[in-house]
Parts: structure tokens; sequence; C-alpha cells
């Protein structure tokens, strides 16, 4: 306990939770960081099982004057459940029921600590499943995936959360509930349901969401591609989609990637090879058939070495068992990794992709490239040693170094991890001074005190409320 | 190229159109003009930039003016097979239907428009401009004001430049229609484009290479079509999909959209309720972003 009014703190909350309000040093311990490598100083971790918890919780912390976070599984990689400015943490793990299927309205009702995977194993046998598939989805959350417009191989044909998302029941900051859209296709009044998905944390705690259910496709194909030269598999990527195909997803793997995962799962990935396409094309059997034929005329274009199909659903999970694993089989190789995500237009891959080589060269840092090429969101994962004296100061001056390349290349800073701390401080790369005052006015409307998740998404310039500032812990980098 | 330099000369100009005072309208192509309210007869009108500013086959993006109409963007598109399905009136403008916000009939198949939106550039209440999200197909950089824009009628700004994902236009498309249980209909099709429904006659559209196409059409025991029926323009409520299944509406004129829930006519059911608690959050925006209240005064969102 840091001092006296957090232990006031603290018997107020266990008042209401009893011993599912923790401050024991093995909690505080979990709830620092989150996927990245930022670390922050959580105070109080509060475990609600339901709404009305949730909602006791933030008037507490309104009565303390005190700042909330709520944190899913803490996979996010942008440090947005990091904790800063001294949030009393609310995580969602015990609130992981799925609530409601109502297959009628093609809808499924679920708590935000449901993990993504759980959501689609049930829903697998009657027919339908959650389309966004993070790589994390084992682990996930679907609150975190709301929180942060998750995307994921999938994504490129079927849209990122936003689109499988038709209503959140939220916490807000003031401590009412409310539910921003709802079942009917034109919820009335503005999309504040739209502007909720991807506000990572700040302008509420979602408690209840609604997400709709996609129809399991009744045919797919998935395809191998390598090449000898990463080159040309970046210009089949877009070679494909000029071609007027989307396929369900199409990941791309450099050599690094492909050595490493290959002596980690065995999937058959030739190790030869300077890059290889992972192409999976789904629907009815004729366009799945028609798009197999256009990937491999466009591929046999751009000088694709050998064609692999996955003859059967076993190949087929294999392959894309390769693609999954493949952030853990970075370990092989260093101990630590930072997972970048920047978009380029996809006709821009190849030249950034070669500056991203050179700047990894440049700060003596290894990067291995798995990445969702066909929506041009690169992944370069930086592979470090945090044993090794003052490398971090490295990955970070790398880091920059990418977002201004993929920026200058006519991209974005982030495809679906978020900005949260990590980026905060880039967003004047790509919005101006009165862009981001506009983005602080509507989630002030949200949350007027900036309680909700501080010091996240808009560079402490921008925002007019910035009362936490101060409170920033030593060892967070932000 | 710096932030600055990325504005056009088309952007600006509109910009010191809008400018900071008095009320002021964007006038589109006027063929949803009365969705809201009539805008205050003392309203200044402005006309959104036009033209297809930057067509990318391979990116499948383009970016153009947020007055041009919907048969321009889609003739540009069509020289590249592509479309964005907005499926609108031809001389309603982009930023008009992005507006209103209402999705045409094939939303089954492919989303609500705002789903079709990558960047917006938009002159605010100030007469300044601001850009929200970005040029890419996939983007999570900063809040998500596109969505809040679509749908919003002007009241937060005036949108003046796009820039919208394109899809490839099926090789095949086929509308059937006969005496069918629609619901039915939608359980035996893999992601159909359209079901529309008038409580006897079923209208669908079917679209993909053509093999899936027929295929999908011969599980149905309807005929081939011209296209989908004139919708009745009387009035439309959203509902949830599952209740069209209970819908009795007795002697008028509808036309629903099966899995979608929106019914088309004039039909006395309500929809679109707001709860008190999000109608005050709306007010709080509405102020925000237009302390005056000189856009589109007259129009409303959210019903006083
Ligand atoms: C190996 C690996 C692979 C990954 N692959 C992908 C990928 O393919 N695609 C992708 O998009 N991401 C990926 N991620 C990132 C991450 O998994 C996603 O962002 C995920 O959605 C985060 O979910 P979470 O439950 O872990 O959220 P957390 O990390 O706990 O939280 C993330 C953000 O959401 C907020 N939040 C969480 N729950 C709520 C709630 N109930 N209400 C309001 N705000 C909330 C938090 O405050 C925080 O800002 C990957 C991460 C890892 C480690």
């Amino acid at each position: 306990m840091q001092n006296k009014s957090d232990a006031k703190l603290f018997d107020d909350l266990h008042a209401v939770l009893g011993d599912r309000a923790r401050a024991g040093d093995f909690e505080l311990g979990l709830y620092g960081k989150d996927g990245s490598v930022l670390q922050g100083e959580p105070a109080i971790v509060c475990l609600p099982v339901d709404t009305p918890e949730v909602r006791e919780i933030v008037d507490i912390c309104l009565d303390h004057g005190r700042p909330f976070l709520a944190r899913g599984s803490g996979t996010g990689l942008a440090g947005g459940a990091v904790p800063v400015g001294d949030p009393v943490i609310i995580a969602t793990a015990k609130m992981n029921k799925i609530i409601e299927v109502d297959l009628d309205n093609r809808i499924a009702w679920v708590e935000p600590g449901v993990l993504n995977l759980d959501l689609s194993r049930e829903l697998m046998p009657l027919g339908f499943h959650f389309a966004p598939d993070p790589s994390s989805q084992q682990v996930c959350s679907i609150g975190g995936n709301v929180a942060n417009n998750s995307g994921g191989p999938h994504c490129l044909a079927y849209g990122v959360t936003s689109a499988h998302v038709a209503a959140i029941e939220v916490v807000l900051p003031d401590g009412s509930v409310t539910v921003l859209g709802d079942l009917t296709a034109e919820p009335g009044g503005y999309d504040l349901r739209g502007l909720f998905v991807g506000s990572e944390g700040t302008m509420g705690v979602a408690t209840k969401i609604a997400v709709r259910l996609t129809p399991n496709p009744p045919a797919i194909r998935t395809l191998l591609l390598d090449f000898e030269d990463v080159r040309d598999g970046a210009a089949a990527v877009s070679a494909i989609i000029a071609a007027g195909l989307i396929p369900a997803a199409l990941e791309m793997m450099d050599k690094r990637a492909i050595e490493i995962v290959e002596a980690f799962v065995n999937a058959g990935y030739p190790t030869e090879a300077d890059a290889v396409l992972l192409v999976e094309l789904d629907g009815l059997p004729g366009g799945v058939e028609h798009g197999v034929e256009v990937v491999r005329s466009v591929a046999e274009r751009h000088q694709v070495g050998n064609v692999r199909v996955a003859v059967d659903d076993e190949e087929r999970e294999l392959l894309w068992k390769g693609r999954k694993n493949a952030f853990g089989a970075v370990a092989r190789i260093k101990p630590d990794y930072y997972l970048h995500d920047t978009v380029v237009p996809r006709g821009k891959l190849v030249e950034v992709l070669e500056k991203v080589y050179n700047i990894a060269d440049a700060y003596d840092l290894i990067a291995v490239n798995v990445f969702h090429a066909g929506d041009g969101n690169l992944h370069p994962i930086l592979a470090y040693d945090s044993s090794e004296p003052g490398v971090l100061e490295r990955v970070h001056a790398a880091g920059r170094a990418i977002v201004t390349a993929s920026i200058e290349a006519g991209g974005v800073l982030s495809g679906e991890h978020g900005i949260g701390l990590e980026k905060r401080d880039y967003m004047g790369m790509l919005f101006s001074s009165h862009d981001m005052a506009t983005q602080d006015l509507i989630r002030e409307a949200f949350d007027p005190q900036g309680f909700a998740n501080p010091l996240k998404v808009l560079p402490s310039g921008s925002r007019c409320s910035d009362s936490f500032h101060q409170h920033v812990p030593e060892g967070a980098w932000v | 190229m710096s932030l600055e330099e990325q504005i056009s000369p088309e952007i600006r100009k509109f910009a010191a159109e809008v400018g900071p005072t008095g009320p002021v309208t964007v006038a589109g192509g006027q063929t949803q003009w009365e969705v809201g309210g009539l805008p205050d007869p003392n309203v200044r009108k402005v006309v959104a930039p036009s033209g297809v500013w930057s067509h990318q086959p391979e990116e499948m993006t383009v970016r153009c003016g947020a007055g041009t109409t919907l048969i321009e963007l889609s003739e540009v598109l069509a020289q590249h097979s592509q479309m964005v399905p907005l499926d609108m009136a031809p001389n309603a403008t982009v930023g008009g239907v992005l507006a209103v916000g209402r999705s045409g009939i094939r939303r089954l198949r492919y989303g609500p428009m705002r789903d079709l939106v990558l960047q917006i550039r938009h002159v605010d209440h100030a007469g300044k401009i601001v850009t929200s999200g970005g040029p890419t197909v996939k983007n999570v950089s900063g809040y998500d004001l596109c969505r809040l824009l679509v749908g919003s009628l002007g009241k937060f700004g005036c949108i003046a430049e796009v820039i919208l994902r394109c899809l490839p236009i099926p090789a095949a498309t086929k509308w059937l229609s006969g005496i069918a249980d629609p619901f039915e209909v939608y359980s035996k099709l893999y992601r159909p484009s359209s079901i529309l429904w008038d409580g006897k006659r079923v209208w669908v559209c079917i679209e993909g290479v053509l093999s899936d196409v027929e295929a999908e059409a011969a599980l149905l025991n309807l005929e081939e079509v011209e296209g989908p029926p004139a919708l009745p323009v009387g009035g439309r409520v959203a509902l949830e999909p599952k209740s069209l299944k209970d819908l009795e509406v007795n002697g008028s004129n509808w036309i629903a959209e099966i899995g979608v829930g929106i019914v088309h006519g004039d039909i006395p059911i309500g929809g679109g309720q707001v709860s008190e608690r999000n109608r005050s959050l709306m007010r709080d925006l509405e102020h925000r972003l237009d302390p005056t209240g000189r856009l589109n005064p007259g129009r409303q969102v959210v019903e006083a």
C-alpha cells in the first residue's frame, strides 16, 4: 500500500469485493505490464464479476478522485493496459460468461473477459464464428479486442472488430451505465458505439458486448507460396489484390521468420526461401477454386518457387500453426522482442521492408517480419537481449525510425495494436494539433475529468485536462 | 509531404467558404434532403468540392471530394472493375450519403457504409480543417471519428474529402424473386447480398463467380428478375432482424431487408429510440463540436 489515501480506498473497495480487491505484491507484480516492454506501477487491482460491481468500483474511484484502468488479458502491445497516473485496475478476468447466443439475430452477448478463441469454439458447432482472430486469440479478451479495435489474419476479407460489434454496455467514467448501439442496423442518434470501439479504455469500461456472428465458410483452401526474393513475394501481394481478389487471409513471412518458425513447429516451411506467402481463400467452392487459380497465375508471374496447397484440415492447421506461433518462436534467437505495427500502402511494402532491414542493421538489432501483408500491415519484430546494456534505447530508436519510414511512405501509426502509451507521442506525425484537439474534445464528452485510462492515446499537449500528468511513475517509458 | 501539404487547394477553398460564422449547410444531390428535417430557411448553402482525385486499384482505395456524385465515382472505379457499394441514387453525393448514413440494400453482404470509410477531412464549426482516420485499408491511429461523422447529418462538420475502401465488382450478379419464406431462403444461402420481402414475395440478390451464383440460385425455387423492386419511400425503420418474423403490418405498402432489419414503407412502428444517458452524451458532443449551433441548424439527428 503506497500511502494512507490508498489504504482508505482499498478498504472501500474491499468492502464491496472482498478478496477480489487486491493489493498484494504478487498481484501487483502481474498487473504492471502488458505485452509491450512498458512498465507501470499498479496500486490496487479489482476483479469484479458483474456490471453492478464495476459500477461500484468506478463510483468509489470517483469519491476518492482516483482514475481507473480496464484490463482484459494484458496482451496489448501498445501499453494500453500499463498503469500510469495511479489508476485502480479493473480486471475483467472474472467476467467471462457467454451470456446468450441469439442465432436469429446472428448475435452473441458476451462479458468482456471472454477469451476470443473460447467464443469462436463455442460457436463453431452452430456454424458460426467471431471473425476477428488476432494471433493472440487463445488468450486475449473480447473486451480488449473491442477497446483496441483488434484485427487478425482473417480481417482482410471480414473487417476488423468494429465491423463485428453491434452494441456495448459501458460503465461510463461518471459511473452511469449505458448501452451504445443496439441490435438494429441503424441505432438512433450518432454512432457512439463506433466511437467507443478502438478508444482503448479511455471512454469507460465495456461490461457486455453484442458481437456479430459470421457464418463458417463452406469451402476453404490454404496455400503456401515460396519466393526466392522477398521483393517478388511483396509484389505478388499487390498483384493478387489488383487482380480483384480479396483472400480471407494473405500473410507474409520473411527468411528469418521462416527459419525460426520451421525449427519450432516443423510445418514443412521451405527454409531455403527468401519469403513465403500464406494465402487462404474461403467462401463458396466456385469462388474458392477461382481464387486458387488467380493466386497461382499471379504468383507464377512473380517467380514463385513452390505452390503448396494444403490437402486437408490437418495440413491447413499445420500451415497456420507456423504463422500463429511465430512470435513465440522468436525466443529461439533472442530472449526478448519488440513487436511493431504500422500500415503502409501495399505498393510500398517492398520499399518499407528494405528500410526496416537497414534500420535494424543500423541499430545492430535483428529484424524478423511476419505480417498481414494483404492489408499492408507490417509487424517487424526486433529481437534483442535485454541484459545487453543500452539495448532498449536502440530498440526504441529503431522503432521510431520504422514508424517514421512507414508514415513517409503514406502509411499510418498502427494497424491493430493501437496507440496506448507506446505511440502516444507519435500522434503528431499523422495528425495536426487541431486534429488531436478535436479528438480530445470528443473524448472529453465521455470523460471530462480524464479518469478513464489516463495519459493514453493523445499526447499530453493536446489534452485539455491533464490532471494526472505529474503522476507518471519513474520507470515508465512513454 | 508535411501534414499541411497534404491538404489540397480545393479543400482549403471549401474551408474558406464554410468560414467561421453564420448558419451553413452543405447541399449535395438533395436526394435525402428531408432526413432529420429541413435546415432553417436562412441558412447559407455551400457545395463540397467534387472529383475523383486518386483511385489506386492495387490499394483498392479511392480519394474523392465529398461533392462527387455516386455515378461519377462508380464510373471511374468500374474502369478497374471496382466499386464502393453505397447503393444510393446516382446523383447523390458521396458526402451526402455518408452524412445521412443510411446504407443501401446490399448491406446484408457488404456491411454498413461506415465500414467502407477510411479517412474523412471535414471543415469544423470554426472553419478549420480536421482529418480523421487514415489513408490505408487498416488503421487504428487515434479515435474513430469517421464512424461518428457517418450519420451525423453534418451537425459535427462539413465533410470535404473522403478516402473509401473499394471492392471488386462481382463476376456475376443475379436477382431472383417469387413467393417463399424469406427466413428459409436466408438460412439456405451463404452470405447473400440482399433479401427483400414484402410479406408475400421475396427478392434475393446473389453475387460471386457464376458457378456459385448458379448453384446458390438452384437451392431456391425462384425466378430470375431484372433487379430489386422499387422501395416504398414513405418511411424507414430499423428493427432487430429477428423481429421481422413477427412483423404484422396490414394493408400498407412495405418492404423489409431480411437479416438486416430495415423496413421501408409507411409503417406504424417506432424505432431508433435513444436513452436519456446517450441523449445527453450526444447533446454534449453537439455542443462541443458546434458551440454556436451554426452547422445545419434545423436538422436533428437526435429528436428533441
Ligand atoms: C503474441 C501476440 C500476438 C498478437 N497478435 C495480434 C493480432 O494479430 N492482431 C491484433 O489486433 N492484436 C494482436 N495482439 C495484441 C493484443 O492481443 C490485442 O490488442 C488484444 O485485443 C488485447 O486484448 P487484451 O484482453 O489482452 O487487452 P489488454 O491488453 O488487457 O488491454 C488492451 C486495451 O484495452 C483496454 N480494455 C481492456 N478491456 C477493456 C474493457 N472491458 N473495457 C474498456 N477497455 C478495455 C485496456 O485499457 C487497454 O487499453 C497480439 C499480442 C500478442 C502478445
